[in-house]
C-alpha cells in the first residue's frame, strides 16, 4: 500500500476527485442518502401540499388505509399520513438542532482539549467523562418535567447540551494525533494562533470525520427525542413521530388492532436513522481506502 | 543454488490500472549469501520481499518463477504458501515494533504459534537464542507493551528464525532504529547466519552504507527492475550503472541517517509504473543517456557475479 | 492499577455530585413561585397530601434559609435515604415506591444487556469472516440499531401478543395472581417478562454485532495479524487473537452504552406497562409527582455509576495490560 502511494504521489485535488469517484459508486452511501432525501422532501413539501391541520378530528375514526386516507385514521379521525409528514418535519428539525449543537460543543471541547493538551485537556476531559457517564434520558426527563419544555427547538437544544461528550472524546483523540504533524508544526512556527490553527489546519484535515460524527449525533438526537416524546415530554404544539407513537400507545391502538397508527411513525424513525447509519458506513469506505471492497 | 528468481512480474491493482511494481526481475542467491537490496522508495524492493513470502490482497502475480532449494514456490497461492512460510522462508517485518499480539505474554504467544505449525516449543533452544541477542529471559513472561522498541525488535528476530528457515527476508528492519541499535541488529543477523539459524538472507533497505557492512552482495533496483548487482565491495568501489554511481555520490560522509535525504541529490523522480515508458527507465534522470537508451537495456554480466542493465556500462 | 481506579472513582464521585446538584438546582429554575406552582400543578385532591407537599416543598425551597443551607439540607436528606413522600401513592415514601419497582427493571435490563452483548459479539465475529453472513448480519444489525426501542416493543407486542396470542402484552404478572413464591406465579412472571426482554435484547443486539464486526476487521488488518500470517499461522489462531483483542473495546463500549440501554428499558417498560422504573416515571409525570421523578433520577444515576464501576473491574480482569501496571485503558 505504501508502495502505491509512493509510485503515484497524489495532490489534494486528486484525493477529492477520487473520493467523489468512490462516493457516486458506493451503493450504501447513495441509497442511504437517497432515502433520507426522499423523507426530507416528504417532510418539507407534504405539509405545504396537503390541506388541513395534523391534529384536526375527522368524521371517519379508526378507518384503515384507503384512497382517501393513505395511512388510515386515528381513533379521533385524524389523518395519519398528514400527521406523518408533519412528524417528519419535527424529527428532522430536532435532529439538525440537537445534532448540530452537540457537534458544535463536541468540536470546541475536543479541539481545544486535544490541541492545547496539559491542564486544559485534563479539565475538559474530566468534564467530558463526567457528563458522559450521566444517563442522558434521565437528565432530560428531569429538565423537561420541571421546565416544561414544549417546543421542538428547545427540546433539540437540551438534547444537544447532553449529547456532545462522546463526540468531544473522539474529536480530541483525532486532534491529538494531528497536532504533531508537520503542517501543524509549520503553522505554529509561522506564528498562527491556536484558533487559526484549529480552524485552518486541524479541522479541514478531519472534515470527513467531523461530518460522520455529525451524522451519528443527528441519529442519536432523533432517537432520544422520540423516547422523550413517547414518555409524554414531547412538544405540546404540533406533531412528531414520537408523539404519534405515544398517542397510539396511550389510546390502545395495539389492543384495537389499529396497526396503521403505530407502524408508520416507528418505520419513519427507523428509516431516517438507519439510512443515515448506512450512508455513514458508505462514507467511511469512501474516505478510508482500507475499507473499500477490492 | 539457494534461490532463483526468474522474470518475476508482480502488479498492484489500482483504480487507474495495474502498477507494475515488479517488471521482470531475475536474480540468484547462493547458499549462505546475504543480499542487500537497495533502491529508492517505490522501486519495488518491498514488493519483492513480500512476493517471496506473502503477497497482500492487491498484489497479483503476473508472471515468472521463484525456485527455492530446487522447489518452485507457489507464491500466488496463499494457502499452499503456508506450508513454506516460517519453515523455509521467514520474515522480519518492517513493523517489528507492533508485530506481537499485545494481549499475550511472549512465551504463550510463541508456544501457540509453534504448535499451530506442528512444532514443539523448545524452551532451552529459545532461551539460548535470546541469550545470543542479549535478551533477558524474563522477557518471555512479559507483555509486548512492557518491552522497549529494541527488545521487541530482537524478540521478533528470534521468533522469525526459530524454525531455521532457508531464506530470511529482513524488510527495512533498521529504519526505525538509532545508529548504535542498527549496528547491533546487523551484528545479530550475521550471528544468526554463523549459527546456522538461517541459510541465506535478503536485507531490504534504503541505507547503502549499512548494507555494505552486512551484505555479501548488493542489488540495486530502479523502477521495478534490476539496475546493478555485484559483490558489496564492487558496488561501493567500482559501480558501473550511472544510477548506482549517483546513489553513492549522494552519500554524505557521516551523520545523516536516511537515504531519502541523500537521494535528493539526484534530480527528478522515477517514472510512473502505471504505464512505464519504453526504454531505460532511468533515462530522464541519467546524466549520460544517449539515443540507444530508447530501447530497454538487457541485463549483462560484466564479470561472473557483476550484472548491470545499462547500455553505457 | 491504583491510579486507574483512583481516576475512575474520582470521575464517578464527581458525576454523582453533579447529578445531585442538577437535581437540586432544576426546580429552582422553574419560573414563578416553585412551591405554589408545583402544588397547583400537582392537582392532588387529598388535603393531607397537599399539606404534606406544601410543608416539604417549603422546607426544601424555603426562602427563609440561605441557598447553601438548602443545598446542604438536600444532601443531608439524601444520605438519610429520604427522597420525600410520593404524591401519586401518598403517603408511601419515594424510596419504598422505587424499591418495589427496581427488581422488575433489573430483571429486565441485566439479562437483556448481557445476553445481547455476548450473542451480538458472536454474530459480529462470524460476520467478519464470512461474506454471505456479513451481507445479512450487517443490514439487519443496522435496522435493529436504528429502531426506537418502543417501536420494536410495540411491533412484538402486536405480532406475538395481540395477533398470535402467545404472550401477554401488559403488566408484570396477571391481574388474577397474588405475588407469592409459587411455581405458578414464577411462570406467570416469566411469561410476562419474555416480550419486554426480547425487544430490549433484539434492539441492542444489532449494535453489538456491528461493533464487533468492525473491530474484528480492524484487528485482522493489524500488524500482529499480518506477522502471524507471514509465518503461516492458521487462520484459526489469528482469529482467536483478533476476537480476544476486539472484545476489549466492546467492554468499554458497554460502559458507554449504559445510558442508552437504560433509556431503552424505560420506554420498553412503558409499552408493556411493566411495573419497573419506566412505568414509575410515566406515572410520576402524569401525576406531577416530582419527588418520585427526582428520586428515580438519582436512583438511575447511581445504578449506572455502579454498573460502570463493575465494568471497570471486569476490564482490569480481562485486559492483562492494565494489571501489568501499564496504561492499557484510557480513563
Amino acid at each position: 500500500m505504501t508502495a502505491l502511494q509512493e509510485v503515484a504521489p497524489r495532490e489534494p485535488a486528486g484525493v477529492r476527485r477520487e473520493a467523489l469517484y468512490f462516493a457516486v459508486r458506493n451503493g450504501k452511501l447513495m441509497s442511504g442518502f437517497a432515502l433520507v432525501l426522499v423523507l426530507l422532501l416528504l417532510g418539507l413539501l407534504g405539509p405545504v401540499l396537503l390541506d388541513g391541520a395534523p391534529n384536526d378530528y375527522g368524521p371517519r375514526p379508526m378507518s384503515p388505509p384507503s384512497g382517501e386516507h393513505w395511512l388510515g385514521t386515528t381513533t379521533f379521525g385524524q389523518d395519519i399520513f398528514l400527521q406523518f409528514v408533519y412528524g417528519l418535519r419535527s424529527t428532522f428539525a430536532v435532529g439538525v438542532i440537537g445534532g448540530g449543537i452537540a457537534a458544535a460543543i463536541g468540536m470546541v471541547v475536543g479541539f481545544v482539549a486535544g490541541y492545547r493538551g496539559g491542564a486544559v485537556d485534563e479539565v475538559l476531559s474530566m468534564l467530558t467523562n463526567v457528563i458522559l457517564v450521566i444517563p442522558t434520558l434521565a437528565v432530560l426527563l428531569i429538565a423537561n418535567a420541571y421546565l416544561g419544555i414544549r417546543s421542538v427547538a428547545v427540546q433539540g437544544l437540551f438534547i444537544g447540551l447532553t449529547q456532545w461528550p462522546w463526540a468531544a472524546r473522539a474529536i480530541r483523540a483525532q486532534t491529538f494525533s494531528l497536532r504533531t504533524r508537520e503542517f501543524v508544526d509549520l503553522a505554529r512556527m509561522s506564528g498562527a494562533g491556536t484558533w487559526k490553527i484549529i480552524t485552518r489546519e486541524v479541522a479541514p484535515n478531519m472534515s470527513s470525520y467531523l461530518f460522520m460524527t455529525f451524522i451519528l449525533l443527528f441519529g442519536g438526537a432523533v432517537l432520544i427525542a422520540s423516547s422523550l416524546d413517547f414518555i409524554g415530554l414531547g412538544p405540546t404544539e404540533g406533531v412528531s413521530l414520537g408523539l404519534m407513537l405515544q398517542n397510539a400507545n396511550q389510546w390502545s391502538a395495539l389492543q384495537l388492532g389499529l396497526w396503521w397508527w403505530f407502524v408508520p411513525p416507528g418505520a419513519g424513525i427507523t428509516a431516517i436513522v438507519g439510512a443515515l447509519y448506512v450512508a455513514n458506513v458508505g462514507l467511511d469506505e469512501v474516505f478510508n481506502p482500507k475499507l473499500r471492497e477490492t | 543454488m539457494s534461490l532463483q528468481v526468474s522474470e518475476l512480474r508482480v502488479h498492484y491493482r489500482t483504480l487507474r490500472g495495474d502498477v507494475r511494481a515488479l517488471d521482470g526481475m531475475s536474480f540468484e542467491l547462493k547458499d549462505g549469501e546475504i543480499l542487500g537490496l537497495v533502491g529508492e522508495s517505490g522501486c519495488g524492493k518491498s514488493t519483492l520481499g513480500k512476493s517471496l513470502i506473502r503477497m497482500d490482497g492487491r498484489m497479483r502475480h503476473v508472471g515468472g518463477r521463484v525456485v527455492l532449494d530446487g522447489r518452485e514456490l507457489p507464491i500466488s497461492d496463499d494457502r499452499a504458501m503456508n506450508e513454506v512460510r516460517f519453515k523455509e522462508v521467514s520474515l522480519i517485518p518492517q513493523y517489528a515494533m507492533s508485530a506481537l499480539n499485545p494481549t499475550r505474554k511472549i512465551r504463550k504467544m510463541v508456544g501457540e504459534l509453534l504448535r499451530s505449525r506442528g512444532a514443539e516449543p523448545d524452551t532451552a533452544e529459545l532461551e539460548r537464542r535470546m541469550d545470543q541477542v542479549g535478551l533477558p529471559r524474563e522477557v518471555l513472561d512479559r507483555y509486548p507493551i512492557e518491552l522497549s522498541g529494541g527488545m521487541k525488535q530482537r524478540m521478533v528476530m528470534v521468533i522469525s528464525t526459530l524454525l531455521d528457515p532457508s531464506l530470511l527476508i529482513a524488510d527495512e528492519v533498521t529504519s526505525a532504529l538509532d545508529v548504535s541499535t542498527q549496528k547491533a541488529v546487523a551484528r545479530a543477523l550475521l550471528g544468526f547466519r554463523e549459527s546456522g539459524y538461517v541459510r541465506s538472507m535478503i536485507f531490504v533497505t534504503h541505507d547503502i552504507a549499512l548494507t555494505h557492512h552486512i551484505a555479501d552482495t548488493i542489488m540495486v533496483m530502479y523502477a521495478g527492475r534490476l539496475a546493478e548487482k555485484a559483490p558489496a565491495d564492487v558496488i561501493v568501489k567500482a559501480p558501473r550503472h550511472p544510477y548506482t554511481k549517483l546513489l553513492l555520490d549522494a552519500l554524505p560522509e557521516v551523520g545523516v541517517r536516511y537515504a531519502e535525504r541523500r537521494l535528493e541529490g539526484i534530480a527528478g523522480s522515477p517514472p510512473s509504473l502505471l504505464n512505464p515508458p519504453a526504454g531505460c527507465r532511468f533515462r530522464d534522470r541519467c546524466p549520460v543517456a544517449g539515443d540507444e537508451c530508447a530501447e530497454d537495456p538487457p541485463v549483462v554480466a560484466l564479470a561472473p557475479d557483476h550484472h548491470v542493465a545499462c547500455w553505457k556500462a | 492499577m491504583r491510579r486507574y481506579f483512583g481516576r475512575k472513582l474520582l470521575i464517578y464521585g464527581l458525576t454523582f455530585f453533579v447529578a445531585v446538584t442538577v437535581n437540586w438546582m432544576i426546580p429552582r429554575f422553574m419560573p414563578g413561585d416553585p412551591v405554589a406552582s408545583m402544588v397547583a400543578r400537582a392537582n392532588v385532591s387529598q388535603p393531607a397530601a397537599v399539606e404534606a407537599m406544601r410543608a416539604y416543598y417549603t422546607s426544601l425551597f424555603g426562602l427563609d434559609q440561605p441557598l447553601i443551607t438548602q443545598y446542604l439540607n438536600f444532601w443531608g436528606a439524601l444520605f438519610r435515604g429520604d427522597f420525600g413522600i410520593s404524591i401519586w401513592l401518598f403517603p408511601t415514601p419515594v424510596s419504598a415506591v422505587i424499591g418495589g419497582a427496581v427488581p422488575y427493571t433489573l430483571a429486565l435490563i441485566v439479562p437483556s444487556v448481557l445476553l445481547s452483548w455476548v450473542v451480538g459479539n458472536r454474530f459480529g465475529a462470524y460476520a467478519a469472516r464470512r461474506k454471505l453472513l456479513d451481507n445479512t448480519v450487517l443490514p439487519v444489525g443496522y435496522i435493529l440499531t436504528a429502531m426506537p426501542y418502543m417501536w420494536l416493543a410495540v411491533l412484538l407486542a402486536w405480532a406475538l401478543g395481540v395477533i398470535a396470542g402467545l404472550f401477554p402484552v401488559a403488566g408484570g404478572y396477571s391481574f388474577s395472581m397474588r405475588p407469592t413464591w409459587s411455581w405458578a406465579f414464577l411462570l406467570d412472571l416469566l411469561h410476562h417478562w419474555t416480550l419486554p426482554f426480547l425487544s430490549l435484547f433484539l434492539v441492542a443486539l444489532g449494535g453489538w454485532a456491528i461493533g464487533m464486526r468492525n473491530m474484528i476487521i480492524y484487528e485482522l488488518e493489524s500488524d500482529y495479524s499480518a506477522y502471524l500470517s507471514a509465518l503461516g499461522a492458521p487462520a484459526r489462531l489469528i482469529r482467536r487473537y483478533a476476537f480476544r483483542n476486539a472484545v476489549l473495546p466492546q467492554i468499554t463500549g458497554l460502559a458507554l452504552q449504559l445510558g442508552v440501554l437504560v433509556a431503552g428499558a424505560l420506554v420498553t417498560e412503558i409499552v408493556f406497562a411493566y411495573p419497573g422504573l419506566g412505568s414509575l416515571i410515566l406515572k410520576a409525570i402524569q401525576n406531577k409527582d416530582f419527588f418520585l421523578l427526582q428520586g428515580t433520577f438519582l436512583f438511575i444515576v447511581l445504578g449506572v455509576l455502579i454498573a460502570n464501576f463493575i465494568i471497570d473491574i471486569v476490564y482490569v480482569v480481562v485486559d492483562p495490560r492494565t494489571r501489568a501496571g501499564m496504561a492499557g485503558a484510557q480513563a
